[in-house]
Formats: structure tokens, sequence, C-alpha cells
């Protein structure tokens, strides 16, 4: 099913990459960043879809940025696709055993739960002294099947890497969506009961994409603890997660390019903001977010959509 | 990294253009100059819950030691303005918001800022993140203040230092302190926050008890989180043990509300309380910290500095400036400077011209240098880590001063609260802290 959005992510694909390859290393570091908490964040549009909101996202980007530490330092594994591999398995089994619980459970409720088992796991973290606790630990250079790049052309690999990933995901994402369990998503939004007449079970559907959003997360933990190369508790912290639903409302959810888009234009905001006002920088992004919500209730990516419906008429 | 040309051309295409100017994420590191300034990154807290007491503290010293350093007005032998004969241009940064945006913001330092060096960082998670980021990039990074003693025990650098001493020197002072001026102390109670520098506080300080006076027993343990401000329950614990003494590595405002609640309830009637990093808090707490109290401030800093023209130079000036009293943080800053200072001028002696990063390096080894709180030694960490002399001393409320000063102060030998180089701190302290020269 190649259809225009398919195309689209493909063309801004190549222009991420095309950026990523001839821009500076701190643009592209911060491209590597944006792109992997964009994943997050996708994950968050796939519940948002739903009408669930979460507050505990920091759990699954959590769970796969340790994986990915911790995999380098006690089983000595260094290759970024292995590493990849476990944080997925460890972010979406621990998503489908709290599943059970968590998909029982709407709005705020769901929210707060999800937010209470981040800040256990954050609880937990705290109280580990062999990992730091947390100061947190460094991450070993990865290797990519067999292949260690040297330290110049890591970033270039480990920004390769990011932003292929994120385009599959992103198309993934997308088919996901458009097929039937993508819109039973929208239906449990707007109507759950009917929804359970239809035949379909709304829990196990919450389920599924608790999973998935989890999945997408781990896959932004591995990938940010990779390019960052140091891992510590306040990737669980409900501020963490708060961010990831800051970029959300800040994107919107108009479409699954929403996420990568918010996520840019968020860290190039708040890297300028750090730089020419150290000392108000809260207050500016503060008031990012208020203009967004106001003039742009649907997010950054309605102004979008409403240019170009403005196109066609 | 290729040509601004092309680059323009793809970044117009880019959402973000709308954003920034496409020239600005574009433009490659410029060439580095001898001759203009030196421009220097300084990352401290200006925001959140350490930049009251070390942040902005720090963030004046550094202005005012740069101010100082510029004109060429600091005491001999710092008394050649700039550095090896180049000014100071600092950018000052905010540490707020954790490893992975700092990872990102001393990225940014380096490449779009372009800075010769970075001076920085008072979290030890920071401390932990920035080192191997300083490696890829090869720029001298200066830690100034953090406490633990991973960075360099854990790995090793060419482009890191750190100008301050090691958190483990706090705890063995204070430990030696204690047992100094109260020799049968037999019972033992702890107060720590419930994150990696209150954890290994305590676990530093009891292992010192154990090795120094066997017979210690430990009552409570306390662990409240951070910034928690309310302590109702856990004095409750404290005082229910009837310990002899209370160890707490508390800080900022975390340390204020324990000593305004503990100190209503009687505790520090009861227990002899030692507070490892309560210096900063004194100002601020004025009367309301009763006299008597055992107070370290990681490193001889602040009252417990030796009298020297350096010392009553920095101090008056400080004060003079900004109206406050200089806290330790000001002291670990300003050390930082003037450890830079030293290095890059016995670099410059050595090479006959302004030196390149490596000369710098070279000269920054084994450095010996003076700071404000005295002689400074880069001897552990392969000659990466600082060394100093540790004091403590009690609190005493001065009528004529009309401030909490720190009197019955105790000196202790680099070497009588520092592990050799090569020896982890944990495990030096476990084999019984051999070799430790002590008068």
């Amino acid at each position: 099913m190649i259809d225009r959005t398919v195309w689209g992510l493909f063309a801004a694909l190549l222009v991420v990459l095309g950026a990523g390859f001839i821009a500076a290393d701190w643009a592209q570091f911060l491209l590597v960043l944006a792109l992997a908490k964009g994943m997050v964040v996708l994950g968050l549009l796939v519940l948002m879809r739903a009408g669930l909101v979460s507050f505990g996202q920091g759990l699954w980007y959590g769970l796969g940025c340790y994986a990915a530490g911790m995999a380098g330092n006690f089983l000595g594994v260094t290759d970024a696709f292995l590493l990849l591999a476990l944080g997925i398995a460890a972010s979406t089994t621990v998503a489908f055993i709290l599943g059970f619980l968590l998909s029982r459970y709407r709005e705020i409720f769901f929210a707060l739960l999800n937010m209470a088992f981040s800040m256990i796991l954050f609880g937990v973290l705290v109280k580990t002294s062999v990992l730091g606790s947390t100061d947190g630990f460094n991450v070993l250079t990865p290797t990519f099947l067999g292949y260690a790049p040297s330290e110049a052309a890591l970033g270039d690999t480990v920004f390769l890497l990011t932003a292929v990933i994120s385009f599959v995901v992103a198309v993934l994402i997308h088919w996901y969506l458009g097929s039937t369990m993508g819109f039973i998503g929208e239906a449990i939004r707007e109507n759950e009961l009917r929804v359970e007449y239809l035949g379909v079970s709304a829990r196990r559907a919450v389920h599924i994409k608790l999973m998935i959003a989890a999945a997408l997360s781990g896959i932004g933990g591995v990938l940010t603890a990779i390019a960052v190369g140091h891992v510590d508790p306040e990737m669980t912290y409900w501020t963490t997660s708060g961010e990831f639903v800051f970029v959300a409302i800040l994107s919107g959810t108009g479409s699954v390019a929403a996420p990568f888009m918010g996520s840019i234009i968020f860290e190039v905001l708040r890297t300028y903001a750090y730089e020419y006002s150290p000392y108000t920088w809260q207050m500016l992004m503060g008031a990012v977010m208020l203009l967004v919500i106001i003039f742009l209730p649907g997010g950054l990516w309605s102004a979008l959509s409403r240019s170009r419906k403005g196109e066609g008429k | 990294m290729a040509f601004a040309a092309r680059c323009s051309a793809v970044m117009g295409s880019l959402a973000t253009a709308a954003v920034l100017s496409a020239s600005a994420i574009c433009t490659p590191a410029l060439a580095q100059d001898d001759t203009g300034p030196l421009r220097m990154g300084f990352v401290t807290f200006l925001s959140g819950g350490a930049a009251g007491p070390f942040g902005i503290p720090a963030r004046n010293a550094a202005e005012m030691m740069i101010e100082a350093i510029n004109a060429g007005e600091v005491p001999a032998p710092y008394n050649t303005p700039g550095i090896a004969g180049r000014q100071i241009e600092p950018v000052i940064i905010d540490e707020a918001g954790g490893a992975t945006k700092q990872v990102a913001e001393f990225r940014n330092l380096v490449q779009r800022q372009n800075v010769d060096l970075v001076v920085g960082y008072i979290s030890s998670g920071d401390c932990l993140a920035v080192p191997p980021v300083a490696e890829e990039l090869q720029v001298l990074t200066v830690l100034f203040d953090c406490g633990t003693p991973r960075v360099f025990e854990e790995a090793s650098y060419k482009y890191v230092f750190r100008t301050g001493a090691h958190a483990a020197m706090d705890n063995i002072a204070a430990a030696r302190y204690l047992l100094d001026h109260m020799p049968d102390v037999k019972t033992v109670a702890g107060i720590n926050q419930n994150y990696a520098w209150g954890q290994d506080s305590w676990a530093d300080f009891t292992s010192v008890m154990k090795v120094l006076h066997p017979e210690t027993e430990i009552t409570t343990e306390q662990f409240p989180k951070i910034f928690a401000g309310q302590y109702g329950a856990e004095i409750s614990a404290l005082l229910v043990s009837g310990s002899d003494a209370v160890h707490s590595s508390l800080w900022g405002s975390d340390l204020e509300a324990f000593v305004l609640q503990g100190v209503a309830r009687g505790l520090f009637d009861e227990s002899q309380v030692v507070l490892t990093a309560g210096e900063p808090a004194l100002p601020r707490l004025g009367r309301q910290i009763p006299d008597g109290v055992i107070v370290g401030a990681r490193g001889p800093h602040g009252d417990l500095a030796p009298p020297s023209e350096l010392n009553d130079w920095f101090r008056e000036r400080f004060i003079a400036k900004y109206g406050d009293i200089p806290v330790y943080a000001t002291y670990k800053a300003a050390q930082a400077l003037l450890g830079v200072k030293a290095a890059y001028e016995k670099a410059a002696e050595a090479a006959g011209g302004f030196p390149t990063t490596d000369q710098v390096i070279a000269a920054f080894e084994h450095l010996e240098f003076v700071g404000p709180s005295g002689p400074v030694t880069m001897a552990i960490g392969n000659g990466h880590q600082a060394v100093q002399e540790n004091a403590i001393g009690m609190t005493k409320y001065d009528e004529d001063l009309g401030r909490v000063t720190l009197t019955n102060i105790t000196r202790y030998d680099q070497w009588c609260v520092n592990p050799p180089d090569g020896v982890s701190s944990v495990e030096w302290i476990k084999s019984g802290m051999p070799g430790a020269k002590c008068e």
C-alpha cells in the first residue's frame, strides 16, 4: 500500500538525510535526538488517536535506554541492532504484562496509572547503586553488524540508522493506523460501547496499542542511549514523560510525520532558547506552548493541513 | 560538513529553515586563531534547586574572576592580564535539564559557539556523561564542582580535568573530625537524600567509621527523597534512635528545612550533628543554627580557607561586588579558573608562544597551583584529578560580625583524606585507608 503519505515520508527521509549529512555535527546530533524522541511521540500519537494520553511514556523509553546500557556493560553486547531488539523486547514485554491492568482504564486514570508505573521504575533505579543511582552510567560505543566505525564516522552512522528506522517505523504506523485495528482507535475514542457491540474487544485493542507505543518508545530509548553515550534515571522521570506529551500537543495528531516534525522544531527551539535566554528559557518554551494551544489547537501539523486545503479551493 | 552554498539550498527546503537561518546551522567550526579572545564555556545551574546554593554563587565568582583575570588584578602569581595574554570571553549556559540535554548543549558550545574550552558542571551525572563527548570532540574540559569519584576511577581521559577534590574526602575528614572531638561516640544515625550523592556520602561515612572506630553502631539510616522539605517522620526516627551523632549530606533548601525542623524538636541538643555540605546554608540560617554543629565545605573553602593574600583579596572583592559571603561553590569556581590560567601559562612558557591544546594538557597533568583556599595538586586520576587538604569546623555565631562562623577548625593533609593515585576510593576506605598520612 504505497500511497501519497509513504512517498511523502520517503521524500522527507531524503531531505533529512541530505540535511543531516551536510549540517554541522551539533545539528546532526540534535536531529538524532529529535528523531529518537519523535518515535516516542509517535507512540503517544497512536494512543491519542484512541483518546488516551499517557504521562508515563518515560517508562518504556527508560526501559529501552537501560536495556541498551545494561546489555553493553553487563553482557558485552555492542551491536546496535541487537541492542534495538533487546530494547524492544524489554519495553514490549513489560507493556504486555502491565497492559492487562492499564487497558482497563481510560482518561486521567490511564494517564496517571502510566505515570505511577514510570515513577516506580524511577524509584527502583534511584535505589540501585550498581547502576549508578541518579548519576547513571556510560554506554559502550556501538558496533553495526561487525562494523566498528571510527570516532569521526560514528555520528554519521548513528544518524543514518536513526533516520532510516524513523522512516520505517513511520511507514509501519501509517499502515497500521489505516488498517481496521488502527481505525478502532478512533472508534474507541468516540464511543467505546458501540465498539464492543460491533464485536471488538476495546480492552484488547488498547492493550495492543499500548504495546505498540511501548515498542516505539523502546526504539527511541535505545537510539538515545547509543547517541548520548550515557543513561540515567531522569529518562524515566515524569518530567521526561511530560516533555513527550508537550511535543505531542505541539505536533498534533494529524499525521505520522507530525511527531517527527514537532520534535525537530522543539529541539531546535529549546537549544536556541538555551543560548539566547539562559535565564528564562523555560518561560520561552511555555509561551510557545500557550501560543500553539490558543492559535493552533490541532497542533503545528494542523497549520500545514489547513494551508493545503486552502490551496485546493 | 560540506560547502555552505550546497548546504543552504537543501536547508531551504526544510521546515526548520523557518526557525533558523540555514547558514547558522551549516557553518563549520571556524579555524581558531591565537590572537583573539579565548572563548570559554561556563556551565552552571542557573535554574532549579541547585542554582541558589551552588549555581548562582559559582557564576558570580566566575564573572568576577574573569573580569579580574582579564584586567590582571588577581594577586601574584596571577597578576598578568588574560590567560597567556589572551582575554577570556565567557559563554555562560544553564546546567538544568539532565545529562542528555547537557551532552547536546556541550556539543553546541563546542561546535556552534566555537568555545576553546569548557569549565563547569555541578551535577555528578553531568560529570559522568560529558567527558566521553569531550574526548570525542577533543576539547579541554575542566570540571569544577561535581563530587563523584567515579569520573576518573572508572575511566581515564585525556581532555578532561577536575580541579576540585572528589567527594570521598568530605566524609573521610568528617568522620576523622567527629572522632577527634567525640572519641567515645558509640551510635551514629544518618539522614541523606535518596539519590547518588546522599547514598554515596552515607556509604563513605559509615565505611570510614567502621575502619577507624569498629565499635560504632549504626542506629538508623533515613533516606528522604530530594527536595522533600518536610522531615517530621525522619526527625522522629532520629530522636527515637537516641544516637550520639547524626550524619547528613543534605544541601540547599532541604538542609535549611531540616535544620529549622530539627532544632525546634531538640535533635541538635540530643545528638552531635555533622553536616558534610552545610557551609553554603550558614549565611542564610544565621542564628537559627545552634553553635557546635560540625560543618564541612567540601574542601578548605569559605571560612575554612587558610589565610593568604589571595584569599583575602578574593573575599573582599566578592563581598564588595555582590554583598554576599562567598560560599564553597565560589571558591571552587575560582580554583578552576586559576588552574586553567596556571596550566595555560606554564604551557605557554614552555612553548614560547600561545600553547596548543596538547601542550596545555601536558602542563595541566600533575600541575601544582594555588587557589584562594590554598595549594591544589592534580595528583590522582593520572594527573587529571585534584587533591587538596580538607578542613572541618564547628558553627559559632559571631556577634561582632553578625553571622555564623566556623571555629575549632582542624586541617587534614591531602594524603590523609585522599586515596593514592590509581586506587578506587571505596576500595581504599574498605581496606582501612592504607598509607594515609595524617599528623
